[in-house]
């Protein structure tokens, strides 16, 4: 077939970039064409990692459709791309949720559209940069670059706090990314390789690695955020426009997952578990302590934002549960799961957390209003909205039968392994989430309309619909039939697992 | 003695037309100095030229070891013309709209370059001396041509009195060295060192002088005092060229001094740079952040940018230095850019000198609020622009050499930088313009100021070829 040779990894990061700059010179005057073409740019984009997906040989742990070719002869630094199981279903995530956010655009942004396309279009090839570099250099630069668009998103097209938080945003997530750059460019000093499986398979003495993991930490835990690192997230979400906003919440949280797979555990896994239970510990503080900021906020973004950082902590819990499991019972058995539910958990939490943050923005476009107080009683003018999000609410709280579910269970099912105790402060969240989400949806939703124009609003209308219809599916479907994830991550898991629980000391 | 003569062809070729400049200017009667500004720019070129024809590709000692050339040397003059080019074009739409057009702006402007390309030649500590004097007199009289303004002929007297002291103390620095060494050629002293007879005290003590000398030429803390000042004071073309070529010969001169001269004393000048470049860093990047006039902040970011510069020769490798000249090379760049931004924003009798004048830019013309934008993050440092790559350069060589710990300061400082330059693109990007007037400026000046911005991108995304080019500098 003619789509065997093509560069396809390539082609995810340079197709949007090309087609977000074309849409700069196609500029705002024409602005029907500018969403068209934007729209066509990301469908073709998720088109190409539906191939991608197609193609993908679930039974091979190792990288697959790679390129490369040296880019920096003198320091031998490559254009070096290529996918396993644990970076496609990101990938799938990131082509998925731009074609909503274009869509979700269509009718509310509406100076600037040709930028505002641009700028999404270019942040998306970036972002599938970061998800498909294998070369730290190249990764770095994706990861830092990922920044300027999303920078310029919040800061132009965002609320009246917006240049504060932006710039906290940027300052955040630039602190923890030096420190990152350091950790490369001593692993190049000690390997001579700027090669991440190079780095994955170099031995270093637990000192070095104990460094090399906070240098990472400082990354990552800045970007997934972790407590207590997180209080940039509040700010940039409530400040975002909702496509922005949806794009923070579903992939750039899970970039910082992703880099602990792809760079601190492999490269230090005694450091990690040297830390494990300090992440254990860091993870349950989010779970349950953000889970109680969630429930006494008054600002709908803010609420869902603490609820983000509540679920990440699932997914660092997932992520350190298995060195847990190493010191506890010396095997491996269980420890395949809790990651698997922790990747799982970023998936779906790709799709509950767009969901919701759509949701708010079809209000907040109908009312400008983002206060829980002032709204109430909007299943009488909305009565299809409010069933989507009682969907997405339910989701969100991790009803069974959602993919919400699904990775929390894993992870609480896992924990168990290591200390009774574990696992049921992280199944407090099941309550805490419930608690948050729905207290704030019976506000929302129900009742009496204190406000007049509550009454007055109109339901959704087709895109909209199109929209919230397209993620509940998904959010559905993965409920009851995970296993398209499973399959496509199980060998490489199993192999990540397999690396870090031997150890690399000299 | 004809080889000797021949080596020395590009430095003939610029005094001669250099004379000839002068000559034109005083017969010309055209107020705008078309003449002088054509015939200057051609010496440029023919120096160039003369450049690459009669260099041989071999490293030559000339005159009794007074003088040298090599690849560094080679690929700096190249550079410094180059720049320099580009400096004057950007000067002349500016001495142009301001009115303050004089035929010896580009007279001592070619007399500058003379001086950096025999400084970054030197192998002679007299002969590096009379190159930087050179520099330095012409720098002071060009601070001081605008002469109605109280603030330029504040800014020069500063400029001179201070770089009077730097000399002296050069001077002094010297003058021990060759009171212990019994020589001022640079392989001599080299020699002398190695030969283990000189009291190591008093080199040291000689050393700490030439540094203190070039930390001032260069401007790197404590001895930045003039900096902003004379940034703020001189006229925009002025500030421009100061801030640009002249750091490329100031970056030769420690390279002869410390590297050629001075390498046995490694340890020690690796000591004394580490403090400097930290204060350098320390003070340039938060004092930046207190600006409110764009050149001053230009000024406390070029002090930070020197504190980078020293972190390459902290190294103490070939690559090292590689990734030093590397780094002043883009900062020439990225500063040339920044300042033609300032050219081009000012208007006759209204500069664009307040952060202010910056906002709302996107909205009055996007291209190049666009082309700021390229300059200001490529600036602090974010990839993909070209100086995340020389910040990364310098980081690399010294994370190879062991200084971890200077890397982790130099990455926490290279933050704190990130905020004031955000702070422009905020004030382009995010906030309202005071005024809508459309932005006036010659179509010659648009494609340079484009060509130059795009570069920033463009070997930022294709960095090998400079960073070859910067490794074949040291690779002898």
């Amino acid at each position: 077939m003619f789509l065997d040779n093509l560069p396809i990894l390539s082609m995810l990061i340079w197709v949007p970039i090309l087609g977000g700059i074309w849409t700069l010179i196609i500029s705002d005057q024409q602005e029907r064409i500018v969403k068209h073409f934007s729209l066509f740019i990301t469908t073709i984009t998720f088109l190409l990692s539906a191939v991608l997906y197609y193609q993908f040989d679930n039974s091979f742990s190792g990288m697959q459709f790679i390129e490369e070719f040296y880019w920096i002869e003198a320091f031998g630094i490559k254009y070096h791309l290529g996918v396993d199981g644990i970076a496609l279903p990101l990938i799938m995530l990131t082509t998925f949720t731009t074609v909503l956010v274009v869509l979700a655009a269509w009718e509310v942004i509406d100076e600037n559209i040709s930028y505002y396309m641009c700028a999404f279009l270019v942040l998306t090839g970036l972002m599938n940069g970061v998800f498909v570099a294998l070369d730290s250099i190249l990764f770095y630069v994706f990861w830092e670059s990922m920044l300027i668009p999303m920078f310029l998103i919040i800061g132009i097209w965002g609320g009246p706090n917006r240049v504060y938080a932006t710039i906290k945003f940027f300052l955040y997530t630039f602190l923890g990314s030096v420190f990152m750059l350091v950790a490369l460019l001593y692993l190049y000093s000690v390997t001579g390789s700027f090669n991440i499986q190079a780095l994955h398979e170099v031995p270093l003495e637990l000192t070095a690695q104990k460094l090399i993991f906070i240098a990472f930490f400082l990354a990552f835990a800045v970007k997934i955020p972790m407590w207590p690192v997180h209080t940039w997230l509040p700010d940039a979400h409530v400040e975002a426009p909702t496509g922005g906003s949806v794009i923070l919440a579903a992939i750039m949280l899970k970039m910082g997952g992703y880099g602990f797979l792809r760079f601190s555990l492999p490269i230090a896994p005694d450091a990690s578990l040297f830390f494990g239970n300090t992440m254990i510990v860091l993870s349950l503080i989010a779970i349950v302590y953000i889970g109680f900021v969630a429930l006494v906020q008054e600002d709908m973004k803010k609420l869902i934002a603490y609820s983000s950082i509540s679920h990440m902590g699932f997914v660092t819990l997932g992520f350190f549960i298995p060195f847990g499991i190493f010191a506890a019972t010396n095997s491996s058995a269980g420890a395949v799961m809790g990651m698997e539910g922790a990747m799982m958990q970023m998936i779906s939490h790709g799709f509950i957390s767009a969901a919701m943050f759509l949701c708010v923005g079809v209000m907040y476009e109908r009312l400008h209003s983002r206060m829980i107080k002032d709204y109430g009683g909007v299943v009488n003018s909305m009565p299809c909205f409010a069933a989507f999000m009682m969907l997405f609410a339910m989701a969100n709280s991790g009803l069974p039968g959602t993919s919400g579910f699904v990775g929390e269970f894993l992870v609480i099912l896992s924990s168990f392994k290591v200390s009774f105790w574990i696992a049921f402060t992280a199944a407090l969240t099941l309550i805490l989430g419930a608690a948050y989400t729905l207290w704030m949806y019976k506000r929302v939703i129900f009742g009496e309309a204190i406000r007049e124009e509550v009454s007055d609003l109109k339901d959704i209308d087709a895109r909209e619909g199109f929209i919230l219809f397209l993620l509940a599916s998904v959010v559905l479907l993965f409920g009851v039939w995970p296993a398209p994830v499973f399959d496509v991550m199980h060998v490489s898991v199993q192999q990540l697992i397999e690396h870090i629980s031997q150890t690399k000391l000299l | 003695m004809r080889t000797d003569l021949i080596i020395v062809i590009p430095e003939i070729t610029l005094l001669t037309m250099a004379c000839l400049v002068l000559l034109v200017d005083a017969f010309s009667k055209d107020p705008l100095h078309k003449i002088t500004y054509w015939v200057t720019q051609l010496s440029l070129l023919l120096t160039l030229c003369a450049l690459f024809y009669y260099s041989p590709d071999y490293s030559y000692i000339a005159f009794n070891g007074g003088f040298i050339t090599d690849t560094m040397s080679v690929l700096l003059k190249g550079f410094i013309c180059a720049i320099t080019i580009i400096v004057f074009f950007y000067s002349y739409e500016y001495l142009k709209e301001n009115e303050l057009l004089k035929g010896e702006y580009f007279v001592l402007g070619l007399f500058a370059v003379l001086g950096m390309m025999i400084m970054t030649s030197a192998y002679h500590l007299l002969s590096i001396y009379l190159g930087l004097e050179l520099l330095s007199l012409s720098l002071y009289a060009m601070v001081a041509m605008q002469r109605e303004s109280t603030f330029a002929t504040e800014a020069a007297i500063k400029y001179f009195v201070l770089g009077a002291l730097a000399s002296g103390m050069l001077l002094y620095g010297i003058s021990m060295i060759y009171g212990v060494t019994g020589s001022l050629q640079l392989t001599e002293i080299t020699e002398a060192i190695n030969s283990g007879v000189v009291d190591r005290m008093y080199l040291v003590y000689g050393m700490v002088f030439l540094i203190v000398g070039i930390a001032f030429k260069l401007g790197a803390a404590p001895f930045h005092m003039w900096v902003p000042d004379v940034y703020q004071g001189a006229p925009t073309s002025v500030t421009l060229f100061i801030s640009s070529a002249p750091k490329l010969a100031g970056f030769a001169m420690a390279v002869r001094i410390l590297v050629d001269g001075l390498f046995p004393l490694v340890d020690d000048w690796q000591a004394i740079l580490s403090v400097l470049a930290v204060l350098s860093m320390a003070i340039g990047n938060i004092i930046a952040i207190a600006q409110t006039n764009i050149k001053r902040m230009l000024a406390y970011s070029t002090i930070a940018h020197v504190g980078y510069l020293f972190l390459g020769l902290i190294a103490g490798t070939a690559s090292g230095f590689a990734g030093s000249m590397f780094y002043i090379i883009s900062y020439a760049l990225m500063s040339m850019g920044t300042f033609g931004m300032i050219i081009l924003l000012g208007r006759y009798d209204l500069e664009a000198e307040k952060l202010d004048d910056f906002k709302g830019l996107s909205i009055r013309n996007s291209w190049f609020a666009f082309i700021m934008l390229c300059l200001m993050f490529s600036m602090a440092g974010v990839p993909p622009f070209l100086g995340f790559w020389s910040k990364w350069f310098v980081l690399k060589e010294l994370v190879a050499s062991g200084f971890i710990e200077l890397a982790v300061v130099a990455v926490f400082f290279s933050i704190i930088g990130v905020y004031y330059y955000l702070r422009i693109i905020k004030l382009m990007y995010f906030d309202q313009p005071d005024t809508m007037s459309a932005i006036k400026a010659s179509q010659q000046m648009r494609a340079v100021l484009t060509i130059n911005g795009l570069l920033i991108l463009l070997i930022g995304l294709a960095p090998n070829s400079l960073m070859r080019i910067c490794l074949t500098a040291f690779s002898g």
